[in-house]
């Protein structure tokens, strides 16, 4: 045997090692890998999936002037392809005038508010998620890419307390599900690992498309607990999204 | 207005079969749900669609309660000339909605 063949050799079993590797328990899971053929091919097909019709509406709203100022999304920030690439990756995001981290959601109100000088959209109003999933559609494929920034940092330990604190009257905590149980069966369901990789996200079961924070609440109603209050909410948002760091987004994603 | 999505080949040859598909925003409250109040929520749904292919009718179904919100169809049809397809869905409360799509043939 040559050395340059031999050396070929070493190379393929490394890489045949490394792809066992890449498989092992410890890998993280979108939900996405754990859905049935039909639905994941509904989420891939553009012209199939349901959240893409709040996209096309959230374009048209980009370019439609509001409020009394008459200014709209594009008047300031220009085409979204560009300057709303991979800004979903990074929410929820550091706010300096609040000095707390917001959601991509209340960033979109804010704006509104103080730029367009409009009303608030309420939260789960098809104008929000329309331009949600507008915006968040443009960072699709990217990778979550929280900043490591120590203002946050307070606030992502408060996330991940909620999430491996035990709550409400089946006194389960997001991890002994999402961790410790994820890939086992929860009755006939996949229960996933909990990423945030694809809102806002059309759920089969809502017929709609909705928020990380809707999710988050069905979660807190299946444990019997209180619900989560605004801060402690967008705490725990910002503990997923950095637990999801390097995973790709998907969003508009379907779920069953 | 309700946001629709349609999707067909621009062009065909004359005699292929092509695909068409449509997305359609829509509640399809189905008229059975209560309300938070108890109430029960009236029915809302679209109950007929149809796709004309230069005037003649190449496509027809309808809907009922237990059809989805959003409802999607894919079905196919025979291009023969270069023309426009109309898209037409309508519902209870007066809904109506109609779009078009044209197609070249060679």
């Amino acid at each position: 045997m040559t050395r340059r063949r031999r050396a070929m050799l070493v190379a393929m079993l490394v890489l045949s090692l490394g792809g066992a590797e890449a498989v092992g328990p410890g890998e993280r899971r979108s939900g996405f890998d754990d859905m049935a053929p039909e639905t994941r091919a509904m989420q891939l097909d553009d012209m199939a999936n349901p959240g893409m019709l709040w996209v096309a509406e959230g374009e048209a709203a980009w370019r439609r002037p509001a409020g009394p100022a008459g200014r709209s999304c594009a008047g300031c920030h220009g085409e979204a392809e560009a300057s709303m690439r991979g800004i979903a990756t990074r929410h929820p995001g550091w706010d300096q005038a609040a000095a707390r981290p917001i959601s991509l959601e209340d960033r979109i109100n804010l704006c509104r508010r103080e730029r367009q000088g409009g009303e608030p959209f309420a939260p789960e109003s098809d104008d929000l998620l329309a331009l949600s999933a507008y915006v968040a559609h443009q960072s699709r494929g990217m990778p979550i890419a929280l900043p490591d920034d120590p203002r946050l940092t307070p606030f992502r330990e408060q996330g991940r307390h909620i999430f491996e604190q035990r709550r409400g009257q089946l006194n389960l905590s997001c991890a002994q599900c999402h961790e410790e149980h994820a890939g086992r069966r929860l009755a006939g369901s996949v229960i996933p690992q909990g990423h945030p990789t694809g809102y806002p996200i059309y759920r089969l079961e809502w017929q709609s498309l909705g928020s990380l924070r809707r999710r988050l609440r069905n979660c807190t109603v299946g444990v019997r607990s209180e619900p989560l209050d605004e801060q402690e909410a967008v705490a725990l948002e910002l503990f997923l999204m950095f637990r999801a760091n390097g995973m790709p987004m998907e969003s508009p994603a379907i779920r069953p | 207005m309700a946001r629709t999505l349609i999707n067909l080949p621009r062009s065909a040859r004359r005699g292929e079969v092509i695909e068409i598909r449509t997305l359609i925003a829509h509640p399809m409250e189905t008229g059975y749900r209560p309300d938070a109040s108890g109430a029960v929520v009236p029915r809302d749904i679209i109950r007929r669609f149809a796709c004309t292919y230069d005037g003649e009718e190449v496509f027809r179904a309808e809907f009922f309660p237990a059809i989805a919100a959003n409802p999607f169809l894919a079905f196919t049809t025979i291009a023969t000339a270069s023309g426009t397809l109309t898209f037409t869905w309508e519902g209870d409360n007066g809904f109506v909605q109609t779009e078009t799509a044209s197609i070249t043939v060679t």
